[in-house]
């Protein structure tokens, strides 16, 4: 195991809408419990990416956020190299920002980094709400929890592969798969925040950056998603009826 | 700036010019909204003994079954100002009505009703007299389409609820398209969206009431370029890189705790605690202006308001000294937690993900929570569990207690606590103190 971690935030003041702050201070508790040392580095919009980290964090935003964190990312040369050569975990217009192209709130396309085999169109109605997913290849990683409220879509091909399978919820609007996973990169359309709900993830991405982690226990976040998926997984609703015998 | 009392159907704005308002439309209602009227009435009669409350909304919604067009028939030919924006409009509101109060009636939806059903249900139990109602943000088109109103004063945008309101960004587009061809808005210079979105009305007075959540200001809701706080060669205030949107020349400021306009300054030495209370008082006053009320003479009026709709109200409960205050998004923790840092007695607080406070609190993570390191902080409520793992994350010790509020202060060493609820748990522990 490394002795620190370096964590690249960026955008957050621009990309930060819907709680994804909190994905930088799970990692970050996580880390520190576990004896690492922990930097953040926050990117503004006129600065270089750093060229070199452990993981690259991008959250979620509004339109007109990520239009303008499009033209940002695009306008550094070497975003998608830096970005394609490291861990990264994007949510939301993360994910977008990261595909080969989104479409905006009037049906234009703009392109994104193409550093995921994926091209992102609209939902005809927002998909607002509880979200639960079975991870696919994760090695370790439990059901995954969320919150989703995003009107895009995610369309794989290549080497993306989903990041989960759909439980509950709209996810890439498919009716079956929910997030991305290429090669380093994680993506999701899942806030809550993912990684605070979803500590295996933030496990896993650490893991990625600094090696075998040491066991961690976190009861309060264990309560709060037994919480979340108590509401949200219709298998645990199912279980319970049939417990209760009706 | 005193003036005299305006003349009838005009508006005086701050520099003294006047505007017309909107011509009545409907004079005396119809059989149809008659019977709705007395049908709501009975309503909200029904629901006060059966239920408690106002019974505001059920009468709202009665109203609307029976008569669709009520709410536009009710409120014409009527003075109305409507007064919208995620944080402070039931404090603007209050405040509104208490610096018109020379004695006149004026109509109010003090409790907080403010959505459809709760607009409706005022009108229909409303005699006759100035109309001051709270609009929630998202029902302000509708609002203004069915009132007509003289003048709108608005407040700020930020994220709320996003779970309805979706994204800040659209909300500001529905108020530009609504308030196009509002006589008047009295708006807070202040916050960029309020600003674009006041601009499509006729006739704007700009109030310097300060924006301390500037998190969604970021964007330029003109152009989609970046918008900055400090913009080079803009002076005080912020301003877009790419487009001519800056902010605008306020014709009332802050200055401390006193309201500036062009030949006036009004200490406003208010009862009400905090920074963002001086700018809804700022904002309640310069609209009140508009309607040829001296400032000097309105504040002598607000400074009588100690509490609105429950907020800030101290009250002796259970062997503590209780204050009990409400803050239900970012931007509204933000400016609790700066009235709350000098302190150091215990807090509880209150949090649930029901309805209007919308189902999704991540936005817990938009805040920091590092000002109540250190103090005994209590939480409880249906989402406790949330609120607990968030203030761990921000180094805040913190017990959830789950139960009633008198069973939380059980657990703490009498004295002062402050109890920070967001909507539905402000509420119920509201209920609790009354009603013990």
């Amino acid at each position: 195991m490394a002795d620190e971690i370096t964590v690249v935030h960026v955008y957050p003041d621009l990309l930060g809408t819907y709680g994804d702050r909190g994905n930088v201070l799970a990692l970050a508790r996580r880390a520190s419990g576990r004896g690492l040392r922990y930097r953040v580095i926050e990117v503004g919009l006129e600065d270089r990416l750093p060229r070199t980290a452990d993981l690259y964090v991008i959250g979620g935003g509004e339109d007109s956020a990520q239009l303008l964190a499009a033209r940002a990312l695009l306008a550094d040369d070497l975003s998608a190299a830096v970005l394609g050569a490291h861990t990264c975990f994007v949510v939301c217009a993360g994910l977008q920002l990261l595909s080969r192209g989104f479409e905006d709130g009037h049906g234009r396309r703009h392109q994104g980094l193409g550093l995921l085999d994926v091209e992102c169109g609209r939902l005809e109605e927002r998909a607002v709400g509880e979200i639960v997913t079975e991870p696919v290849d994760l090695p370790g990683v439990p059901t995954l929890t969320g919150y989703e409220n995003h009107r895009g879509t995610a369309q794989l091909s290549g080497s993306a592969r989903p990041l989960g399978r759909l439980v509950a919820g709209v996810g890439n609007g498919d009716a079956r798969s929910e997030g991305v996973r290429q090669g380093h990169i994680l993506a999701t359309y899942l806030h809550g925040p993912a990684l605070v709900r979803n500590p295996a993830l933030a496990d896993l991405l650490l893991t990625l950056a600094a090696g075998p982690l040491p066991a961690y226990d976190d009861p309060d976040v264990e309560r709060l998603r037994d919480e979340r998926l108590d509401v949200a997984d219709p298998r645990r609703h199912r279980a319970r009826r049939v417990l209760l015998g009706h | 700036m005193k003036r005299d009392r305006k003349p009838a159907g005009v508006v005086v704005t701050a520099s003294g010019s006047t505007i017309p308002r909107r011509p009545g439309r409907t004079p005396p209602p119809g059989g149809r909204i008659r019977l709705a009227r007395y049908a709501a009435r009975a309503a909200a009669e029904l629901s006060r003994r059966l239920r408690g409350g106002s019974g505001t909304v059920i009468a709202g919604r009665v109203l609307q079954v029976v008569a669709p067009e009520a709410v536009a028939t009710l409120a014409s030919g009527r003075d109305v100002t409507l007064v919208s924006g995620t944080n402070g409009k039931t404090s603007i509101t209050a405040l509104m009505v208490a610096a018109l109060d020379d004695g006149r009636s004026v109509i109010s939806n003090r409790e907080g009703a403010n959505t459809a059903a709760g607009i409706a249900g005022t009108l229909a139990g409303a005699g006759d007299g100035r109309v001051v109602l709270e609009v929630d943000e998202g029902w302000l088109p509708w609002a203004i389409r069915e009132t007509a109103p003289g003048i709108v004063i608005l407040s700020n945008l930020s994220r709320d609820q996003l779970s309805r309101h979706h994204e800040v960004g659209a909300l500001a587009a529905s108020w530009r398209a609504a308030l196009a061809g509002v006589p008047l808005v009295v708006a807070n210079a202040d916050d960029p969206a309020v600003v674009w979105a006041a601009l499509a009305a006729r006739r704007q007075i700009w109030v310097a009431a300060g924006a301390r959540w500037t998190a969604d200001s970021l964007v330029c809701p003109a152009c989609g370029g970046r918008c900055r706080q400090s913009a080079p060669g803009h002076g005080r205030g912020w301003g877009c890189d790419s487009c001519g949107l800056r902010r605008p020349h306020p014709d009332w400021a802050l200055d401390g705790d006193a309201l500036v306009g062009t030949d006036v300054r009004v200490p406003l030495e208010l009862d009400l605690p905090g920074r963002f209370n001086l700018a809804n008082a700022a904002l309640a006053l310069a609209a009140a202006a508009t309607d040829g009320i001296d400032p000097r003479v309105a504040v002598t009026r607000v400074r009588d308001v100690r509490a609105v709709a429950g907020r800030y109200q101290r009250t002796r409960f259970r062997g503590h000294d209780l204050r009990i205050l409400l803050a239900k998004n970012p931007a509204g923790w933000l400016e609790l937690l700066d009235l709350m840092a000098p302190d150091t007695h215990p807090v509880v607080l209150l949090f649930n993900a029901d309805g209007v406070d919308g189902r999704d609190p991540s936005w817990l993570y938009d805040v920091s929570f590092t000002p109540l390191r250190g103090r005994l902080v209590v939480v409880q409520g249906r989402r406790a569990t949330d609120l607990l793992v968030r203030l761990e994350l921000d180094g805040v010790e913190a017990r959830s207690l789950p139960g009633t509020l008198a069973a939380a202060l059980w657990e703490i060493p009498s004295g002062r606590v402050d109890v920070v609820g967001n909507y539905t748990a402000f509420q119920h522990a509201l209920k609790e103190v009354r009603h013990g």
